[in-house]
């Protein structure tokens, strides 16, 4: 992780729509910065704004009815006022996204290798076929089969999780800095979701891109996430390292997600704790702490937007959007201790009043 | 795909068929008239139906009748009783005048009703799509029979800008067939354009909320190239089935209304004069011939359409 | 350029926004519910629709303004007479040939026509034949398009498979000439199938044979829906609680078909109609000396050149009435379907 420049800097973004209902806002105000070569999670329930402020990156979400506000800065270029041409250039070769859907993301009638050659060949001259080899030397890469028969298949002849390593093929196919990924294993079997994150961890690795991956999955961030933004109601509301969300959380949402995660090694508890209540409608948010209708712990100063700050002592990248002090919020986790990602990578232990080692 | 395509034309074949029957059923069957006396018009004497009801079996039990129906239509044994005309030779000469003005304004109203939908689609909710919207709408209310008479009166015989009907065979000249063609490709267009530019512009509205186009978008296409090479060409397959649909029966039916009232004295309006004076025979043959016609494009249609979306071919 | 697509989220708010005791509350809607207030809320279309009715309302009062207004009937004819105008004395029709036009009085209001009758009298009975042919045919085709495409659907199988032979068959027929085919195959000797005898010059006729004609269109998408409704989970739970075909049918698919139904019948009506029209034109549909907007249009385009007006006006009632059906339906449409019109707040 070099300390240099960050390659995508995101300052109070806002996203709203004007709709017969009412002013919908999908993003309330999110900073954050993706560092070279990092992977960033995105991680939230459905409604939470981070598929909106992912796409919005790539100007994805302009529309008539669409208002923004904030920046969003690809080095020097503003991206939320970037012209056509200047988006343009930066989809698919500089910022490049992998879709959730395959199935509906694809172009039904058109073969798959055309659609992969036809993002190459809007970035560089190539010629029909260079382009087509380009096409089969990534689907060999992302590790499907007979590639060389595969490139002039419809995406309705594959199976899921084959479409979706086409998906990050054509991602990948210009050599992007930066990669963002919504929900990419979410449509997939348990099984080949860890086979294609991980073939997605090593091409990354390989190529050296930068990752924002949206997800609701913890289990999938552990396995390839450098740092984590926790979003709710369109705001985020815890950010730091992995491992300081995970051994440390400082936000009551965080622990309700953390703390409702089902455990195979621990007895099983009555109930699978939840947190009470449902999230604000995208129209109508609570003044103040939008998690506050829910929390146990609120008082009057969450009427009061709390900033996102940091408040850990020693931990200057680990910020939280919680009025509480630090120790406050140590003394009122209580999370069941141990957290298992995919592969049973990171143990974690919680205990009540401490940070773990 | 070769089997899609066998087994498309076996199912053409049994359709032609039952066709045959059901025409057959129509005109001879189901009426509750002697069926020598209908075909022999008005003031037949004894003699004459008699001989009819030899000529055409209708002594003999149903099915005889039918094949013997089916013999006079396909041999070009077809007489007119109320005009004395051989009903196949006059369906040979009018053909052309029906076809001239059918392909005509297909290429017509598929033009202007891509050009129309996609814009309207682009320019959705503004001033431009209403307003071209709502003349699409009024092009939908005015009846084709109702227009064109009034154009071929205005236009042509009180203005004199287009002549005032009739036809001029492509062969002699031209210019004059294209001249003469104008008004009833013009007037026959109109609802079609009307309800093509308004399905095209519902399809394309529906796609640019694909996903997909917005994979395309991701991808770095210019608008223009994602308008074109996604958006339009996924919006008119849907199109392409409806259009073959509708030439079939452009040709086989609304053609018919166009061609009397611009007195161009195609397959059409030979069947309306036959209808007015309850002349049978030429409207047995002409309404077979036509359903005919309808299966046969509309099969050539789902093969194209299955070249076009290749999940077709599955079915 | 920015190209409009109603975002997914701005979609995925079918919500309505309760006022409530100084908070606001969030409640769900049905989905007949929102599309009623869309529909409320489309002036335009609801103005049209208005127009359909004010239509069907003056031909229903034909025999009023004929009798108390016009004083004459459809049929009569007044080649000889003569009307007083200002004072001075006219010929209804004169030695030429020609009619009078219009006289924007209580007789004659818009005219004589070639036979001598007044226009605007047949003009309104002409309207009551049309649209009752018009809207009897579109019910007509309703039904037998809902039980067809229901029993096609549901049943599927051999069943499935003689309805659509069936309809396809219908189908092959350009609408048009099996129309006229039809009617003249039934004009010369009526109908005859079982108890149902109807004479040559009977209404019913063309109205049955337009809703013959017609019901392909609307009973394969219907059968399609039933296909996919079939087999949607709450009809396998109706079953599960032992309910029989015939009432799964009644109280699970035909709710769930009301909005596609709601949305195609103007639309059906506009097109039967059309139809009808086109079908009298010809001389294939009502048989004169009945008036029927058709064949009004075609004498009148037949004596084009002592006086266009003549097809001109029942023209302009017959694209009045269209217009109105169809933008109304398509109002319709729209209400009821949410991606079809884009919605941008007029800010």
């Amino acid at each position: 992780m070099s300390s240099a420049e960050p390659i995508l800097r995101v300052s109070d973004l806002e996203v709203s729509f004007a709709t017969d209902e009412g002013l919908v806002r999908a993003v309330d105000g999110v900073t954050f910065e993706l560092a070279a070569g990092e992977v960033l999670a995105v991680v939230g329930e459905s409604g939470c704004g981070k598929s909106v402020t992912a796409m919005t990156l790539l100007g994805l979400t302009r529309s008539a009815n669409a208002r923004f506000a904030g920046a969003a800065y690809y080095g020097d270029t503003e991206l939320l006022g970037a012209s056509d041409a200047e988006l343009q250039q930066i989809r698919g070769a500089e910022i490049a996204m992998v879709f959730q859907d395959s199935a509906s993301s694809l172009n039904p009638v058109q073969r798959v290798g055309r659609q992969i050659a036809e993002q190459i060949q809007a970035h560089e001259k190539v010629t029909d076929a260079q382009a087509r080899e380009r096409a089969i030397e990534l689907l060999e890469r992302v590790g499907i089969p007979n590639a060389r028969k595969r490139v002039d298949a419809y995406p309705f002849e594959m199976s899921g999780g084959m479409r979706q390593r086409v998906m990050i093929a054509l991602a990948l196919s210009c050599d992007p800095s930066v990669l963002i990924a919504d929900e990419p294993t979410t449509a997939l079997d348990v099984t080949i979701q860890a086979q294609i994150l991980e073939r997605f961890r090593e091409l990354v690795a390989q190529m050296g891109a930068s990752v924002i991956l949206v997800t609701h999955d913890l289990g999938v961030v552990t396995d390839i996430a450098d740092r984590i933004a926790v979003m709710y109601a369109g705001r985020i509301v815890e950010q730091g390292a992995l491992d300081e969300i995970f051994y440390d959380p400082q936000h009551p949402y965080t622990w309700g997600l953390l703390g409702s995660i089902p455990r195979l090694d621990r007895p099983r508890p009555k109930r699978l704790p939840t947190i009470p209540g449902l999230p604000p409608s995208l129209a109508d948010r609570p003044q103040g702490c939008h998690l506050r209708p829910r929390c146990p712990h609120e008082f009057d100063q969450c009427a009061k937007t709390p900033p996102l700050v940091a408040r850990v002592p020693g931990a200057a990248a680990h910020l939280d959007r919680c009025w509480l002090s630090c120790d406050r919020k140590r003394e009122l986790r209580e999370i069941e201790p141990g957290v298992i990602g995919l592969r049973g990578k990171h143990e974690v232990e919680l205990t009540k009043g401490g940070a773990g080692s | 795909m070769k089997r899609f395509v066998i087994r498309r034309i076996l199912g053409m074949i049994l359709v032609l068929f039952a066709i045959s029957i059901a025409t057959f059923c129509i005109f001879n069957v189901i009426p509750n008239s002697d069926p020598a006396q209908r075909l022999a018009g008005r003031n037949p004497t004894k003699g004459q139906i008699e001989a009819i009801r030899r000529q055409w079996g209708f002594d003999k039990p149903v099915y005889v009748q039918y094949v013997k129906t089916m013999e006079k239509v396909f041999t070009g044994d077809l007489i007119s009783y109320v005009s004395q005309i051989e009903v196949d030779k006059e369906i040979l000469q009018d053909a052309p005048r029906t076809f001239s003005l059918a392909i005509g304004a297909a290429i017509m109203w598929m033009a202007f009703a891509v050009a129309l939908g996609l814009y309207t689609a682009v320019r959705a909710g503004r001033f431009a799509d209403r307003f071209l919207t709502a003349l699409a709408l009024i092009g939908i209310s005015m009846p084709v029979f109702w227009i064109g008479a009034l154009m071929s009166y205005y236009l042509g015989f009180k203005w004199n800008i287009f002549p005032n009907g009739g036809y001029v065979p492509l062969t002699e000249d031209p210019l004059q067939w294209a001249y003469h063609l104008i008004m009833p490709w013009t007037a026959l267009s109109l609802l079609f354009i009307g309800v093509y530019s308004r399905i095209l512009r519902s399809n394309v509205l529906d796609t640019i909320n694909d996903d997909y186009v917005r994979t395309a978008r991701a991808k770095g296409l210019s608008e223009r190239q994602v308008l074109l090479r996604h958006v339009l060409r996924n919006s008119l397959i849907p199109i392409v089935t409806l259009w073959g649909l509708d030439f079939g029966a452009v040709v086989g039916g609304g053609a018919l209304l166009t061609e009397t009232v611009f007195d161009l004295q195609g397959v059409g309006q030979y069947a309306a004069e036959s209808v007015a004076q309850l002349d049978v025979p030429p409207v047995l043959a002409i309404v077979m011939f036509g359903a005919f016609f309808v299966v046969v494009v509309n099969t050539v249609v789902d093969i194209v359409y299955a070249t076009l979306d290749p999940r077709i071919r599955l079915t | 350029m920015a190209i409009e697509p109603a975002s997914e989220l701005a979609s995925a708010v079918p919500e309505a926004i309760v006022a409530e005791g100084g908070r606001t509350r969030v409640a769900g809607l049905a989905p007949w519910r929102i599309a009623l207030r869309r529909l409320r809320r489309n002036r335009v279309a609801l103005a049209f629709g208005a127009l359909f009715l004010v239509i069907v309302a003056m031909c229903l009062a034909a025999p009023i303004y004929a009798s108390q207004i016009a004083h004459t009937d459809p049929f009569k004819n007044h080649l000889t007479d003569q009307i007083t105008i200002d004072g001075v004395k006219k010929d209804v029709v004169a030695p030429s040939g020609v009619p009078i036009g219009p006289t924007y009085s209580g007789r004659f209001f818009l005219g004589a026509d070639g036979n001598g009758r007044d226009i605007a009298v047949r003009l309104l009975y002409g309207g009551r034949t049309s649209l009752t042919i018009g809207i009897g045919a579109a019910l007509m085709s309703t039904l037998l398009s809902i039980v067809a495409g229901t029993l096609a659907g549901f049943y599927r199988g051999r069943v499935d498979a003689v309805i659509t032979q069936i309809l396809n068959l219908i189908w092959s027929f350009p609408p048009v000439l099996l129309g006229i085919a039809l009617g003249t195959a039934l004009a010369l000797g009526g109908l005859k199938i079982g108890p149902l005898e109807l004479d040559g010059d009977s209404k019913l006729i063309p109205s049955i044979i337009i809703a013959i004609v017609t019901v392909p269109y609307t009973a394969r998408p219907l059968r399609g829906q039933v296909l996919a409704l079939r087999e949607k989970e709450f009809v396998e739970a109706a079953r599960a609680q032992g309910a029989g075909s015939l009432r799964i049918m009644f109280s699970e698919i035909l709710p769930n078909l009301s909005s596609t139904l709601v949305v195609f019948f103007p639309l059906m009506v506009a097109s039967a109609i059309g139809f009808e029209a086109a079908l009298s034109f010809l001389g294939a549909g009502v048989r004169p000396p009945n008036p029927s907007w058709g064949t009004m249009i075609a004498d009148g385009v037949e004596r084009i050149i002592t006086g266009p007006h003549l097809a001109i006006v029942p023209g302009v009632m017959l694209v009045l009435s269209l217009l109105g059906l169809n933008v109304f339906g398509d109002g319709v449409r729209d209400a009821f379907d949410p991606r079809a019109k884009v919605r941008v707040r007029r800010s």
